[in-house]
């Protein structure tokens, strides 16, 4: 289940930031803003993203650019609304 | 007194970590007026240096242009210093009336309204318009002002990858339950000198229900066989529902902006604009100069065929010359360096040698694509811009990138 998130949120940054003629590889671990995939503007879809398909609703205070960086952090933060 | 020594060290702290990140900006003083040759106090306190301009947005080259500046001396003769006021109160005079006649003819627009600067116009253009059944889609990388208006305002917001018409059309169609979807997007990006696909966004809001707003910041005045903008280009005036521009760039260089587009658009913006109701009107002799550089642009083309040819020739110099350029036909020509330190180190260099340029870098562009941006004016002579091609060529062999490609850039200096 935690792995299956985890591909589903990766392949949907990829899809939503990555541009097919970008030369970017992105994992798990790959830092999204501050390395500038992801910029805190466009950072919007992610969460609307998540709060659909993971049927959570993420307080703004927490959908912080930090807590957003990895794919990775991203699914913690969705894990400790779920529960 | 609250500012105590601990809030002191604290903001001095702030100051510190700016400058660590090597984001610290430095002040640069003109001691002439704004043209294609002024004199700089750079850094502060050195003596002033002559150089040629080539990063001012002076596009038309009117910032010191002679009947602009006798325009401005007849407004403060006739209409006085200041309003003192905001517009709907006593702010608004028959020459702001005749200006914002005078914008809505020359851009294909059904009304407009001035608003102080450009950046106000995109901050209430929004908040005016839309409410939170509305949805903004957005560029990703439209300018500042413009994420800052949308932030302002109560519609839900989107963006769409940069100029991507596929990802556009995903988020049109992902959006469709509601009320009211705006489109936003820059006409010409100022980091890149990208044109918008405006004709292809056009047809894909016709075909979604959608509306379309322009930032043609840099693109009035010049942009299109008559300098219309970014629309007359792509040949789609009528199909676009607003426009911001500014007053700032190419049309004078002062300051002032609007909002044109369709009319009961324009009257919301004045019933409910923030800047428009709280913010100083737009000062009699500017007013007055831009509607003379109205008049000058819409008399006819000389001066933006000037920009364009200068804009080509500078182009096609620094290419011969062997260096990067990110292709494209506006006058803004990114000298592609991809290492922050080597655009820095560069537009140094250009200074020594009498070319006032900037290095931009992450978080200004994205990282990994540091360029030194050059600006074109129709102010250039052709024996400024072959002294702008000689120097890069000049300061090119020093570092050793003439007649490499992003790649071989990147292997010598890494990004
Ligand atoms: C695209 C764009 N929009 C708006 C602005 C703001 O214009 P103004 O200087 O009139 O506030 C700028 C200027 O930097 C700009 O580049």
């Amino acid at each position: 289940m935690a792995e299956e998130m985890k591909d589903m949120v990766l392949e949907y940054v990829i899809d939503e930031y990555v541009d097919e003629d970008d030369e970017i590889e992105v994992g798990f671990e790959t830092p999204l803003i501050s390395s500038g995939i992801v910029d805190s503007f466009s950072m919007v879809s992610l969460k609307v993203f998540l709060e659909k398909k993971c049927h959570v609703s993420l307080p703004d205070k927490e959908a912080t650019p930090e807590a957003f960086d990895t794919v990775n952090k991203i699914c913690e933060l969705v894990r400790r609304f779920q529960d | 007194m609250a500012y105590s020594a601990k809030a002191r060290g604290l903001f001095a702290e702030d100051i510190q970590a700016i400058k660590d990140k090597g984001i610290y900006k430095e002040k640069r003083f003109i001691c002439s007026p704004q043209n294609a040759e002024i004199e700089v106090e750079y850094p502060e306190g050195a003596p002033k240096k002559k150089v040629l301009n080539f990063c001012a947005n002076n596009y038309l080259g009117l910032s010191n242009h002679p009947e602009i500046v006798k325009a401005a001396h007849e407004g403060l003769d006739e209409r006085g210093f200041g309003m003192s006021s905001v517009r709907f109160i006593c702010g608004t005079q028959d020459i702001h009336r005749e200006l914002q006649d005078k914008v809505s003819e020359f851009l294909g627009m059904e009304d407009t309204l001035l608003f102080p600067s450009c950046m106000d116009a995109n901050s209430g253009v929004f908040e005016s318009i839309l409410g939170p059944e509305d949805v903004i889609l957005a560029d990703r990388l439209i300018h500042a002002s413009l994420i800052d208006g949308i932030k302002l305002c109560s519609a839900q917001y989107d963006t769409f990858k940069h100029m991507n018409m596929k990802h556009l059309e995903k988020k049109l169609e992902l959006h469709q339950d509601k009320r009211h979807i705006l489109v936003v997007t820059d006409g010409v990006f100022s980091m890149d000198g990208d044109l918008a696909p405006l004709d292809e966004m056009c047809d894909l809001c016709d075909k979604y229900s959608a509306m379309i707003l322009v930032d043609e910041s840099h693109a009035s005045g010049f942009i299109g066989k008559t300098g219309r903008g970014t629309h007359e280009h792509f040949n789609c005036i009528d199909q676009v529902d607003l426009i911001t521009t500014t007053f700032g760039k190419g049309l004078g260089g002062a300051s002032g902006g609007c909002v044109s587009g369709k009319k009961e658009l324009i009257e919301l913006c004045r019933q409910n604009a923030r800047p428009y109701l709280f913010s100083n009107s737009m000062a009699p002799p500017i007013v007055n100069a831009s509607i003379r550089v109205m008049d000058l642009v819409t008399k006819d083309t000389e001066l933006r065929d000037k920009l364009e040819w200068n804009a080509a020739y500078f182009r096609k110099g620094v290419e011969e010359a062997g260096l990067c350029v990110r292709p494209g036909n506006t006058p803004i020509v990114p000298v592609m360096l991809y290492n922050a330190k080597l655009a820095n180190d560069m537009s140094r260099d250009m200074y020594a040698e009498g070319i006032y340029v900037i290095g931009f870098f992450f978080p200004v562009v994205p990282s990994g694509a540091a360029r030194i941006r050059v600006q074109l004016s129709a102010a250039h002579t052709r024996e400024h811009i072959d002294k702008a091609v000689a120097a890069f060529k000049k300061v090119g062999e020093k570092y050793g990138i003439l007649g490499l490609d992003k790649k071989g850039i990147i292997d010598k200096y890494g990004m």
